[in-house]
């Protein structure tokens, strides 16, 4: 708080962020006074069993949550005094989501669904087109503009998807349990994908997975058990 | 997001439920056509009556006995005397702005030519009686002063008596037998059609007042006076001549109610211009009660669709909308969906005024003021029927929305 932000201060930090769902005998503590801090150009696998608090820790630093209580910094900026068209725009430019259930919009095609971000990003109409076309051609779905969500495999909405992600050039890439509805040889394909989108762009990507396999191409793990970090640990697996 | 943008999301919205959209358009479609129509045929009626009234003549008065304020003002309900030829000389002579009096002496008759015979109302007026209608003759001559002294056994008669009992050739110069009374046809009056109530102005028969009254009622006691003053703006002095006059003749005190009224068909515009300004506001609030259904519905299927939208506006959320971008998302549907119903609206009804001016026979008058205002109302009617789903969709929690199934 305060003090500038140092170069090598860390892009995203979660300073004892608790967040609390319900209340009363309904209460459930998804994170508990947990400390994580990612630095730029960083590939972290978050595991850990179902309700451990690692899909709420990445809605937090998606700014698709608040915390309860703690502090959520971004490039040393306390996100809980961002107005709500701050925090779009971080949503906008600065963040690329990937879901496990792809999130595209229904009965819209594959080029409209790319250039979403755009939209809200005040680009116009022929220069979202041609950005939307060059994302789904860096996917590996150069041709399948205008296919329609229902008309593409799964692999190839989550293609459609990660497009989506990159196409206002986010520096960070969140990732919730990408490969969850592929099978094994397409889920190899998306990791590929993603983890080129590390190697060659630089872009931060943190991901959710509960799959070991999934997890192995990341060079940063971070276990989650009961809303605690459990284990933190880089390098190859 | 710019509003072109904007506009074409909420159309291509709309088209996607292109049943539900027309269905809950109807009510807005409902409301605006019956605006237009209520406008439409309110103004037709309206200026039908003044055309019917401006074409009676424009300074014309009508002298009743009885005061004005008795019930119908008709001679057998007050019971004040009737008028005679003394009043109606008094009034050639001491009300300088009368122009023109006849005394119009009515009674339906049953009139009989070669084989035909039908009833008719026949009037006994004098000369001026035509002149006080402007009203003139297509073949002949009208009533003369000479017939009226000879109480000659003459009539002009209207263009349906000439149809109907001469089986349409020229009834001028040939018989007939009105109440048994023989009487040659001298005049065929110029064709007026309906009046504005959809009577037949032509089914008349005029005759001396002089012969009337000897030859078919008996009695020379006036019911009816109608002058003309000598200019439409004259026709206030006219008035107040012809009270005087009449106050004196009848000895009504000073400080007493008149027992006679001098009407002015002024006044009768000004009433029935009244009734059609009530019936019209009348059925613009029923048409107003129907916009306002027209909006619940609306309103309800917003809601209905923000809800099965919740994913929808979930995924915008995450990926950069505003709140504001949303909010104004779900408004715009709502209004374009409103404003579509309003033009759809406004092109039915005026359809339907055509129709409706056409079949009760009164002028199609196109409802100016009415389209834009019918335009803007329906855009109002989205808009504050939109707020509240618009404003529902704006603040979901992006987190939940998207984990909304």
């Amino acid at each position: 708080m305060g003090s500038p932000a140092l170069p090598e201060s860390p892009l995203l930090e979660l300073r004892k962020v608790s967040r609390v769902f319900g209340e009363g005998p309904a209460l459930v503590k998804a994170l508990e006074e947990v400390d994580l801090s990612v630095a730029p150009s960083e590939f972290v696998a978050i595991t850990g069993a179902s309700g451990s608090g690692k899909s709420t820790a990445v809605s937090i630093l998606g700014c698709l949550d608040v915390p309860t209580s703690g502090e959520y910094l971004i490039e040393g900026h306390p996100v809980q005094t961002l107005h709500g068209d701050v925090l779009a725009a971080l949503r906008n430019a600065k963040f690329g989501f990937i879901f496990q259930s792809y999130n595209l919009l229904p009965r819209t095609s594959a080029l409209d669904n790319v250039a979403l971000p755009l939209i809200y990003a005040g680009v116009d109409l022929a220069e979202r087109q041609a950005r939307a076309a060059s994302a789904l051609e860096a996917v590996g779905l150069a041709g399948r503009e205008d296919a329609r969500p229902n008309q593409l495999s799964g692999g190839q909405q989550q293609r459609v998807a990660i497009a989506r992600a990159l196409v206002n050039e986010p520096e960070v890439i969140l990732a919730d349990e990408p490969t969850g509805n592929l099978d094994s040889k397409t889920s190899d394909e998306i990791m590929q994908l993603i983890s080129s989108l590390n190697e060659r762009r630089g872009i931060t990507v943190i991901m959710v997975t509960h799959d070991p396999k999934c997890a192995a191409w990341a060079k940063r793990r971070v276990v989650f058990r009961d809303g605690h970090i459990a284990s933190d640990t880089k390098g190859a697996a | 997001m710019n509003p072109r943008a904007t506009i074409s999301l909420a159309l291509a919205a709309l088209l996607r439920n292109r049943m539900r959209s027309a269905l809950t358009m109807l009510g807005v479609v409902i409301g605006v056509a019956a605006v237009l129509m209520m406008e439409s045929l309110g103004k037709g009626a309206t200026a039908y009556i003044e055309a019917t009234i401006a074409g009676m003549g424009s300074n014309i008065l009508m002298v009743v006995p009885g005061s004005a304020h008795g019930r119908t003002g008709g001679p057998s309900s007050s019971g004040a005397p009737l008028f005679g030829p003394a009043d109606l000389e008094a009034l050639r002579r001491g009300a300088r702005d009368v122009g023109l009096v006849s005394p119009v002496s009515q009674r339906p008759l049953r009139t009989v030519a070669g084989g035909l015979n039908r009833s008719t109302p026949v009037s006994g007026v004098s000369p001026d009686f035509l002149l006080i209608r402007g009203w003139s003759v297509v073949q002949g001559r009208t009533l003369s002063a000479d017939d009226e002294r000879q109480a000659a056994q003459v009539c002009v008669v209207g263009h349906t008596i000439e149809t109907a009992l001469f089986s349409g050739s020229t009834a001028l110069g040939k018989e007939l037998r009105i109440h048994d009374v023989s009487c040659r046809v001298v005049g065929v009056l110029e064709s007026k059609g309906a009046s504005a109530f959809g009577m037949d102005q032509d089914d008349v028969i005029f005759m001396p007042f002089s012969t009337f009254s000897r030859r078919i009622t008996g009695t020379d006691r006036i019911g009816l006076m109608m002058a003309a003053a000598r200019s439409a703006d004259r026709i206030d002095d006219a008035k107040a001549q012809i009270t005087n006059v009449l106050r004196q003749r009848r000895h009504v005190l000073a400080g007493e109610e008149d027992d006679f009224s001098v009407r002015d068909p002024r006044e009768v515009q000004a009433v029935l211009g009244q009734v059609t300004g009530m019936l019209t506001t009348f059925l613009l609030g029923v048409a107003g009660i129907s916009l306002l259904v027209g909006g619940i519905g609306i309103m309800n299927i917003m809601l209905v669709s923000v809800t099965e939208r919740t994913r929808e506006i979930g995924i915008r959320l995450a990926v950069g909308a505003r709140s504001a971008d949303i909010l104004s998302q779900f408004l715009v549907e709502a209004v374009v969906l409103s404003a579509l119903g309003g033009m759809v609206g406004i092109g039915l009804g005026l359809l339907a005024s055509v129709g409706l001016a056409r079949a009760i026979q009164v002028p199609f008058v196109v409802p100016g003021g009415a389209v834009p205002i019918a335009f803007g109302v329906s855009v109002l009617v989205g808009v504050v029927f939109g707020v509240f789903p618009a404003r529902k969709a704006a603040r979901l929690n992006p987190l939940a929305a998207l984990r909304f199934e």
